[in-house]
């Protein structure tokens, strides 16, 4: 059995040696890409090969990439940076809502997908131009969205279409121009790249008001000193997870196995958005009767990592608004946790969690038998 | 030149960025590695952590500029620092009746684009003149706050030409009317000796890679007694108590609290040095190209920087000349540009002499051999362009 088991990819993935090594050169080297020195020069002709690598992992061309400082700035440089009203689905990340709290709430079905027939009806009643925003994946669930779609009824309605497509980059294939979606939103530290580095993409004739304004780097539309090292390093992730998406049936296999063990082992254990497309790694089950923190807890402390859903603020657990948002019951949902896997986890990385939540299962039946 | 030609240049622009200290590279590596997890994640081993890494990393940064860790919010670098200081501190202040901001001529882009961007919301912004040498005089200040001013924005030392601001007597102006008072540090923090407390600074950004840190990470220090309140820039998770959502960088918020230790270390006889160097240069100067200015105030200055006008010269042609050393024009984020520096012009400088300004920086691996490597060439490419006539000499810069 491992000694510890990482099962919390969907908060952050580590670093692949390749993107390490990368980095730890572009660290070494000191020049400012927008100075027009030999140092600085340098530095830029790094930046723009990583934008070449990023846009073909996207779809989409060198241009339409808008390097930030992550996936929370991406949505937000989207949603603040568009003057229309926006309908955002009921599963978008925080940053979604944070950008945007006066968004109309596309809802989603009990299965977990969006409710497209919603949607049509509620681009019918708003003036466009809106911003549809739906992300490709959930970060909790997994569960996949009909973008594409999504897109077709935007468009039909003179709307345009931004995809959250954090989670899903790495685990599919990404085709910005096949999925119709006008903005997307990338991370580099979810496909094996550093945290502090994200993008946008955005066709550069799209009016976007900046967030954050100065210098005029990125074209006007996002400024400050380019993280060299760190876009860098997006972009050796970017051409590595073209081939590590080749993992994918074999961490869909584990998974399910798991799922069934898990299942086998409570009986009640209820595994959501189960019914549709989901992410290969993404795993989101109840364990009936058992609160999600004393689930991680317990896991923790058999050195198994999980979470209880999206890992941003809190410092504490709270229920998921993604699960609600399915009509799932507060006293199930309260009772969920995520197990994310990635490229580097093993059949014994699995055990070791089906051995821990076992025990853990046991142990609530002892009590309250 | 020919001898330099297969050597790196000398490197002389230390306020565009700084090498990231060894040091400050070996703390980040295990960060990136075995210890890559999630601050946010409080759930596991790695993502804690990651967490006392942040926490340790946030109270070096405290120490060295005499704030509370709890004070500290991690930005993506001073650029953000920036933009969120000024308009969140307008944003959250309009709502209490106030729309004014008093900002100076001179201070950096992202200031200035930022009060741009509320004069076009209905915002006031009053954008305070300086004199020859760059310094403000607090009496214009204080003529342009009232009642309804939510904040003063001045730069602490200028990422251009270098000067010191009278802060603390800007800063209690701005008090004594209800407003904020911000400062963009980037380029003093860790180069002198600033504490919040005593010098009465509300909102305070910093850079990292100005800093012999990383590139991609920066802070902004939000006074908490009396509280600074500003209306988040990036909303979402809610890290850095809701002031600036998005997971948190662990490699790099420990690459900043390292350079902010070495700084607090290192800074007092780091300054002393670059001032030996920068008292070296000038000199050399002086007496090779005797008609060569000095921009900004001699004494109120960074010890690592110098901006010097050679008349008879244009500044792309003399850097055309000295292909040995990495130099500017001002800053670097406009430095594609070919208009002359919105800084000197503001300092009043004549056209011919503003677009014959170079920015020469100092800093923590500058050599006196590269000082003096610097005047000679400096001043072989000044003399030969200032005689032959500028045109011919910079037909040759590609």
């Amino acid at each position: 059995m491992s000694a510890c088991a990482y099962l919390d990819w969907n908060a952050t993935a580590p670093i692949l040696p390749e993107v390490q090594a990368a980095m730890a050169s572009a660290l070494a080297h000191c020049g400012n890409a927008s100075s027009v020195h030999r140092w600085g020069r340098a530095a830029r002709q790094a930046i723009e090969e990583a934008r070449r690598d990023v846009a073909a992992l996207a779809g989409a061309e060198p241009d339409e990439i808008i390097f930030t400082s992550g996936g929370s700035e991406a949505n937000h440089l989207a949603l603040r940076g568009f003057a229309g009203p926006v309908i955002a689905s009921a599963i978008e990340h925080d940053s979604v809502r944070g950008a945007r709290p006066d968004a109309a709430i596309l809802p989603v079905l009990a299965d977990g997908s969006a409710d497209l027939a919603a949607l049509d009806r509620m681009l019918g009643s708003e003036a466009p131009p809106v911003l549809v925003s739906l992300m490709l994946a959930n970060n909790e669930t997994g569960a996949i969205q009909d973008v594409a779609a999504a897109a077709r009824i935007a468009h039909a309605h003179g709307a345009l279409l931004h995809t959250d497509a954090v989670q899903a980059a790495g685990k599919l294939a990404l085709d910005r121009r096949a999925l119709g979606a006008d903005l997307m939103t990338l991370s580099a530290h979810k496909i094996g790249g550093p945290q502090g580095v994200g993008a946008l993409v955005a066709s550069p004739d799209l009016p976007l008001a900046p967030l954050i304004a100065g210098g005029g780097q990125e074209r006007g539309r996002r400024a400050g000193t380019e993280n060299f090292a760190g876009i860098v390093g997006f972009g050796v992730a970017a051409r590595a997870a073209l081939s590590l998406r080749a993992h994918g049936p074999a961490i869909v296999a584990l998974r399910d196995q798991a799922a069934r063990r898990l299942c086998a082992i409570a009986p009640g254990a209820a595994v959501f958005a189960a019914g549709v497309a989901r992410l290969p790694n993404t795993l989101c089950i109840a364990m009936p009767g058992v609160p999600a923190a004393t689930q991680v807890m317990a896991l923790d402390l058999a050195g198994v990592m999980v979470s209880a859903g999206a890992a941003c603020s809190s410092g504490k657990l709270r229920p998921s608004p993604v699960l609600a948002a399915m009509g799932v019951p507060e006293a199930v949902a309260d009772c969920a946790i995520r197990i994310s896997l990635g490229w580097s986890t093993t059949a014994a990385d699995l055990d070791h969690l089906v051995e821990a939540w076992g025990a853990l299962y046991a142990r609530t039946r002892a009590h309250a038998a | 030149m020919t001898a330099r030609a297969n050597h790196p240049p000398i490197y002389l622009d230390y306020q565009a960025t700084t090498p990231c200290d060894p040091r400050v590279v070996q703390a980040m590596l295990p960060w990136f590695t075995e210890k890559f997890g999630n601050p946010g994640s409080i759930t596991h081993a790695y993502g804690r952590e990651a967490a006392a890494a942040v926490e340790a990393a946030r109270a070096e940064i405290a120490l060295l500029i005499g704030a509370e860790p709890r004070e500290i919010v991690f930005t993506s670098g001073a650029t953000e620092a920036n933009n969120l200081a000024v308009k969140g501190a307008a944003h959250f202040h309009r709502a209490l009746g106030k729309d004014h901001v008093v900002t100076l001529a001179t201070e950096h882009k992202c200031v200035l684009e930022s009060c741009r961007a509320l004069e076009r919301e209905g915002f006031r912004v009053t954008y305070a003149p300086v004199d020859r040498a760059g310094l403000v005089d607090p009496a214009h200040i204080a003529a342009a706050l009232d009642d309804r001013t939510a904040l003063v924005s001045v730069m602490l030392a200028h990422n251009e030409i270098g000067v010191i601001q009278p802060i603390a007597e800007i800063a209690a102006l701005a008090r004594g009317r209800g407003a904020l008072f911000h400062t963009d540090a980037a380029q003093a923090v860790g180069k002198v000796a600033i504490d919040v407390g005593a010098m009465g600074i509300d909102l305070m950004s910093i850079s990292g890679h100005k800093l012999y840190g990383p590139k991609g990470i920066g802070v902004l220090y939000v006074r908490r007694r009396p509280r600074a309140r500003i209306t988040a820039l990036i909303d979402g998770g809610g890290q850095e108590r809701g002031m600036r959502s998005g997971t948190l960088p662990t490699p790099l918020c420990v690459g900043l609290g390292e350079a902010a230790r070495l700084a607090r270390l290192e800074m007092g006889g780091e300054a002393a040095r670059l001032l030996g160097l920068r008292r070296r240069l000038l000199a050399g100067i002086g007496v090779r190209v005797p008609d060569a200015v000095l921009n900004g105030d001699a004494e109120r200055r960074l010890p690592g920087n110098l901006n010097l006008s050679f008349p008879g010269t244009t500044a792309p042609a003399l850097m055309a000349a000295c292909p040995g050393l990495a130099l500017s024009t001002g800053s670097a984020c406009t430095a594609a540009e070919v208009e002359p520096s919105y800084v000197l012009r503001a300092l009043g400088l004549e056209d011919g002499l503003a677009a014959a300004s170079v920015r020469i920086g100092l800093g923590r691996y500058t050599t006196e051999e590269e000082v003096d490597g610097a005047v000679d060439a400096l001043a072989a490419a000044a003399r030969r362009l200032a005689r032959g006539g500028v045109t011919s000499a910079g037909a040759g810069a590609t």
